[in-house]
């Protein structure tokens, strides 16, 4: 399942050949991210954040574990101990605020990693089902984060996740069963607190095995580049141990930088002050926001304001829902041969000039208090996020003329490829 | 066949937005929505003259003015708000020595059970008690209170936007109807047991001003206690107790940052000397 120049393993010792007999995993992690995996060797730095997405869902479940020692998931003390975190734990600060901070930095790595497959088009073919562990990945972390924010009992906890199981009374008929049956009651109580604190326990670790898979099928065609000209020869490759382990420890110095510096120095600056008052079901907070990584999708949610056919609010409701599925179908939308962004000039326009101005409006509208002016700004980003996916990328690449690609990656890097030129290594990559 | 239909529910769903839209638009056009006098007269917070001396990434706890702050608390703000996740054993952090804690726990009236009856009683609190309410529930709080509830204070200062300038700006921003304010919306009122302050989100709030004049707390260091200077010290006391690991947090963030820097500094050497024999010199095309 690599190349064919692939380094193998071979076990130095005694004890490591006993070992690679009886359990070879040692050689597994040789060919998964050892010198056994060949990489090719103009990846950017925008291929870092699938390494440190990894690296916080680990610092989530470190911190997380712990603070579950010292929380307690019930409606009447859950908003204390989580004050008692803060203030009696030992380093308890520390925790909590590396975990809610942790869950913010999750969201950014997230965002640039999904950013990159988006511009390079890691989605294709040969990759399609990368990208679609990666969609059920994000999903599990939305859905966790989303859990993980009622914990602690805040008033945009309680607001948050009346407003979000809300959504599901939209549908029709069986709505408000569905409500019911999902909170244990008719509003968020003790019933939902446990279960959303089962949950936030358990997903994680049902995401972490997601990414193996998304990991194992990654090593079947290897990574993308980006020129998006598959590998053809070993002088396209380095291995991946020493050369991305040196660059990845690199990107997750400047990560953890920036990463301290807010949970020191800035720890509530993401965060909502409202949330530092205790759940009142009978106190409606002025404006009702989930955290900043939610914001484009609560935009789309809100900006389907009128009753055409079905109501407003099931309206809102697909969209939002739909604005990432449809991620899901993307790498049968998308038919054009080239990959990068690098050669599509058309491509590329829609994509700095639509796409990524469509998602800050989102964003920006969503977090913002409702007005005239965010509704309305909301609405046709939404409308454009839906075009971009649904049917310019779709129509593209009938019109679209690719710039000429570079023959190999070892000719993008160096300027000519002399082995290729001279025809020495032709035979596939499989 | 999946493009079809794609561009068809991408069509259909940009169609229903923006028929949102055009309706939205229509109704804004047409309607004036007129402004409010909470809109208009509200105020954003302001700091104090010098700023807090805790602001910034080396800032320190003014442990005097912590002092001053608590003084102001105990004898003006106590008997209306509360303080429950500030026990009396953390006031270690202004400086003050077991027994000056335990004397000063002393002072307070807890509940408690007499131990000869078993009924319900007050006793003298102790370092390990919190700072109770002054009302047995919200509910006598709200009917000595014009129907508000006093909020617990303990950490009033991170539950508010801006807080600590917040909660100064509030403490010292009472005032009388601005004349413009009367003048623009003639129908805005501060009904009776309201007081008018623009720094209130709803500008008329149910605390009847609480610092009214100079000297109203008699503070045991030589600092003049005007208004101004009893709201910043309260509110320093407030954002201490609101977060009393604020100060401990940046110095503990300064040597993680270097460490970081450090560590990040020799991550990339070792990075540039492992690439430099696979990087080709600058490509000369
Ligand atoms: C006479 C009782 C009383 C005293 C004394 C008092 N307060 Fe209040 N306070 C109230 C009431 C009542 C409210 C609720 C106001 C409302 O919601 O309209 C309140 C609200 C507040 C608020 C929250 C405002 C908001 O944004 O919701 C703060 C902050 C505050 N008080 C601080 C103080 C401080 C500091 C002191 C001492 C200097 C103090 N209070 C003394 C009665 C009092
Ligand atoms: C996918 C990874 C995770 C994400 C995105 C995530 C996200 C969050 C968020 C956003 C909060 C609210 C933070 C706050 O406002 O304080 C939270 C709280 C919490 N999480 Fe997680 N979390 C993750 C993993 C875990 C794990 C693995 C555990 C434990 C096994 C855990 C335990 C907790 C606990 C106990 C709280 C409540 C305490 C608190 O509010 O700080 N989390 N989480």
């Amino acid at each position: 399942m690599s190349f064919p120049w692939a380094k193998q393993y071979s076990p130095g010792n005694d004890f490591t050949k006993w070992v690679d007999e009886k359990l070879p995993l040692p050689r597994l992690v040789y060919n998964a991210v050892g010198a056994g995996y060949p990489v090719p060797r103009n990846l950017s730095y925008m291929w870092n954040f699938g390494v440190l997405a990894g690296f916080c869902l680990v610092l989530q479940i470190v911190t997380g574990v712990i603070l579950a020692m010292h929380y307690a998931p019930n409606a009447l003390v859950a908003f204390s101990s989580t004050e008692h975190i803060m203030r009696d734990v030992n380093w308890g600060w520390m925790l909590r605020y590396a975990h809610a901070n942790g869950a913010s930095f999750f969201f950014l790595v997230l965002y640039l990693h999904i950013f990159r497959g988006l511009y390079y088009s890691s989605y294709k073919a040969p990759r399609e089902m990368i990208w679609l562990l990666g969609v059920v990945i994000f999903l599990l972390v939305m859905a966790t984060a989303f859990m993980g924010y009622v914990l602690p009992w805040g008033q945009m906890s309680f607001w948050g996740a009346k407003v979000i199981t809300g959504l599901f009374g939209a549908i029709p008929l069986v709505g408000e069963p569905i409500q019911i049956w999902l909170l244990g009651g008719y509003a968020p109580d003790n019933a939902a607190l446990n279960r959303f604190f089962s949950l936030h326990f358990l997903l994680p670790f049902v995401t972490a095995g997601v990414i193996i898979l998304h990991i194992w099928s990654l090593h079947i065609p290897g990574s993308s580049n980006p020129t998006g000209v598959e590998v053809k020869s070993e002088s396209d490759t380095v291995p991946f141990h020493p050369y991305y382990t040196a660059k990845d420890g690199f990107g997750l110095g400047v990560f953890l930088i920036a990463y301290m510096a807010m949970v020191f120095f800035l720890p509530n600056y993401l965060g909502h002050a409202d949330n530092y008052i205790e759940a009142n079901p009978l106190a409606t907070p002025a404006n009702i926001v989930p955290e900043w990584y939610f914001w484009p999708f609560y935009a789309i949610l809100r900006a389907f304001t009128f009753d055409f056919i079905l109501p407003a609010k099931l309206w809102g409701v697909i969209g939002m829902f739909s604005s990432i599925l449809l991620w899901f179908i993307l790498p049968w939308l998308d038919r054009s041969p080239v990959r990068s962004g690098h050669y599509r000039p058309l491509f590329r326009k829609f994509f700095w000039f639509g796409l990524i101005p469509c998602i800050l409006v989102l964003g920006y509208c969503g977090g913002a208090h409702l007005s005239t002016f965010t509704i309305l700004a909301s609405q046709i980003a939404t409308a454009y996020y839906f075009l971009h996916f649904l049917v310019i990328l779709p129509l593209l690449s009938s019109f679209e003329k690719p710039e000429p690609l570079p023959y190999s990656i070892t000719e993008a890097v160096l300027g000519s490829d002399k082995k290729a030129v001279l025809g020495e290594n032709t035979s596939p990559a499989v | 066949m999946v493009r079809l239909l794609a561009i068809g529910a991408g069509l259909l769903f940009t169609l229903v937005v923006m028929i949102s839209f055009v309706a939205d638009a229509y109704n804004a056009a047409t309607t004036d929505t007129p402004e409010t006098a909470e809109y208009v007269f509200h105020e954003e917070a302001r700091s104090p003259d010098g700023g807090w001396s805790f602001n910034g990434p080396l800032g320190k706890w003014d442990i005097a003015q912590l002092q001053r702050g608590y003084k102001v608390y105990k004898e003006v703000c106590s008997a209306c708000h509360g303080m429950k996740f500030v026990a009396f054993r953390n006031l270690a952090d202004l400086g003050y020595t077991e027994n000056q804690i335990r004397a000063e726990a002393a002072t307070w009236q807890v509940p408690g059970i007499d131990p000869a009856t078993g009924e319900a009683t007050m006793r003298a609190a102790e370092p390990t008690d919190y700072i109770p309410s002054p009302y047995p529930n919200d509910v006598a709080a709200a009917a000595a209170n014009n129907n508000a509830i006093p909020p617990d204070l303990s950490l009033i200062t991170k539950a508010r936007h801006h807080g600590t300038d917040y909660v100064y700006s509030l403490l010292s921003g009472y005032q009388p109807i601005p004349n413009e304010l009367k003048a623009e919306f003639p129908e805005f009122k501060t009904p009776a047991g309201l007081y008018y302050n623009p720094y209130f989100q709803y500008l008329n709030i149910a605390m009847a001003p609480p610092l009214t004049s100079s000297g109203q707390v008699t503070y045991d260091d030589d600092t003049e206690s005007t208004i101004p200077q009893m709201a910043e010290d309260v509110t320093a006391f407030l954002t201490w107790s609101a977060e009393p690991t604020l100060v401990k947090r940046k110095q503990t963030g300064w040597p993680v940052l270097i460490f970081l820097l450090f560590a990040t500094i020799l991550a990339w050497m070792a990075k540039q000397q492992i690439w430099s024999a696979v990087k080709p010199a600058k490509r000369k095309d």
